[in-house]
């Protein structure tokens, strides 16, 4: 990996961060150590498991993939961006209700995807659901009531 | 030492000519990278904002596909779903969202993997990929490009800009499928694609056939011809087991793979009938018909 560095501004949940790194840095290891916003997890580091999920722009993508100086100029949402204020996110709500967090290493991955999804597929069916996450691995759960929390959400808005 | 971000195709061409690599979605290049497969680039120009590389266009002759276009798009771009359907398929199986947002059609053509999903189906359909360098442009087959695993014959200062795909004739259509473990994040153990013309008489004028993952590239099946569906498809189970040259490796032994290929040879041609006379069958074939771990 290059040590060259370049200064690049990153904007994140839309406050803007300016940074220098290594240009081969991947986003994952910038928005946790430069950025300092830990909710984002490293697990496998290798694209499998979606702990480190962030939205660009919008759509998922695996920060542990992805050059952090490639994320320049575009809009990264992290699952602190999720909130308004003190108030949580209706997917973050409806998760802890449904039961859907045991021991929570996934949670912000999940969240991230499951907001994509449903930004794109409003009223999903419940294979949509799975398949909308199915770039997230979870150990505890069996996934039920993730899969309940976003079904729950989706009914929620489309009141 | 560099990173430059283009935001046209000449800035991006000057810059792969000057010796940089290009990296649009990333996700072969930094997770290869970071296995020592290959160290990261020097000198990286990333291509991911050139718009003019991310349009499909649908035309008389057939589609363009810009390089950049995703998976995500080729899984449920109406025309290439429903004319194209092998690479649509292929498409929708690949890794998961994330990896079908970022994951580019280019990227995917360029990096040679044997079991690359988006392969088959393009060799089945007849595919060209446009190579560009500041000097020049030309095609080539997507056959003649892939030499080996993760190796073309693309040289180090052309940028594949495009992939045409020539319009299947009447009565045509093609499938591809793919032997899973489980349903995401996964890469093919083995897979077949299948182009099927149909004569008047619903019999099989024309068919071709390509296989994932049972050797350094993907391999079109040779010695096939035209009669019954039924007669065909046994016969690309048959010759698609016998031209296989397969690997044993951690996802399957090459006496299986051997098996297994011929297998799914037989059902893609199967389905790509199918197609061909009408009938649809959504996207993905592996949903459609059941292959792979049921959720």
């Amino acid at each position: 990996m290059s040590d060259q560095t370049v200064s690049i501004v990153l904007t994140v949940n839309d406050v803007a961060y300016p940074v220098t790194i290594e240009q081969g840095r991947n986003l994952l290891s910038v928005i946790r150590t430069e950025v300092g916003l830990t909710g984002t997890k490293e697990g496998c580091d290798d694209c499998e498991c979606g702990a480190c999920m962030v939205l660009l722009d919008g759509q998922p993508v695996n920060s542990c993939s992805y050059l952090a100086a490639q994320a320049q100029g575009r809009s990264i949402t992290t699952v602190e961006g999720l909130m308004s204020g003190d108030e949580m996110h209706p997917l973050q709500r409806n998760i802890l209700e449904e039961g859907g967090v045991q021991c929570g290493f996934c949670t912000p991955g999940m969240l991230l995807s499951a907001t994509a999804l449903l930004e794109r597929t409003p009223s999903p069916t419940d294979e949509e659901i799975r398949i909308g996450l199915s770039g997230n691995l979870c150990r505890c759960t069996g996934y039920a009531k993730i899969v309940a929390a976003v079904r729950r959400t989706a009914e929620e808005r489309l009141g | 030492m560099s990173f430059l971000i283009a935001t046209d195709l000449q800035s991006a061409l000057d810059a792969v000519a000057a010796g940089a690599r290009p990296v649009a979605g990333g996700s072969d290049l930094v997770v290869g990278a970071r296995h020592g497969k290959a160290p990261l680039p020097v000198d990286l120009v990333a291509i991911d904002r050139i718009s003019e590389l991310q349009l499909v266009a649908i035309d008389e002759w057939g589609a363009h596909i810009g390089a950049l276009v995703n998976h995500q798009s080729i899984e449920t771009h109406p025309d290439l779903a429903s004319r194209y359907s092998g690479l649509s398929d292929s498409s929708a199986l690949v890794g998961s969202p994330s990896t079908r947002n970022v994951g580019t059609l280019g990227g995917n053509v360029m990096n040679a993997s044997p079991a690359m999903d988006t392969g088959a189906p393009l060799v089945v359909l007849g595919a060209e990929v446009e190579l560009r360098s500041v000097e020049h442009t030309r095609r080539v087959g997507v056959a003649e490009l892939w030499v080996g695993p993760g190796r073309t014959s693309a040289s180090a200062d052309e940028l594949c800009v495009a992939i045409h795909v020539p319009a299947p004739a009447v009565r045509t259509n093609s499938a591809y499928l793919r032997l899973e473990y489980r349903r995401a994040m996964e890469i093919a153990v083995v897979g077949a694609a299948a182009s099927v013309t149909l004569a008047d008489d619903g019999s099989v004028a024309s068919v071709r056939v390509a296989l994932t993952a049972v050797a350094p590239t993907i391999i079109e099946v040779t010695g096939l011809s035209g009669g019954s569906v039924d007669d065909v498809a046994a016969a690309a189970a048959a010759l698609a087991a016998e031209q296989a040259r397969p690997i044993s490796d951690v996802r399957a032994s090459d006496r299986y793979r051997r098996h297994t290929v011929g297998v799914m040879a037989g059902r893609a041609v199967q389905a790509a009938a199918r197609r061909a006379g009408g009938e649809i069958i959504s996207i993905p074939l592996n949903r459609a018909i059941g292959i792979g771990a049921s959720s």
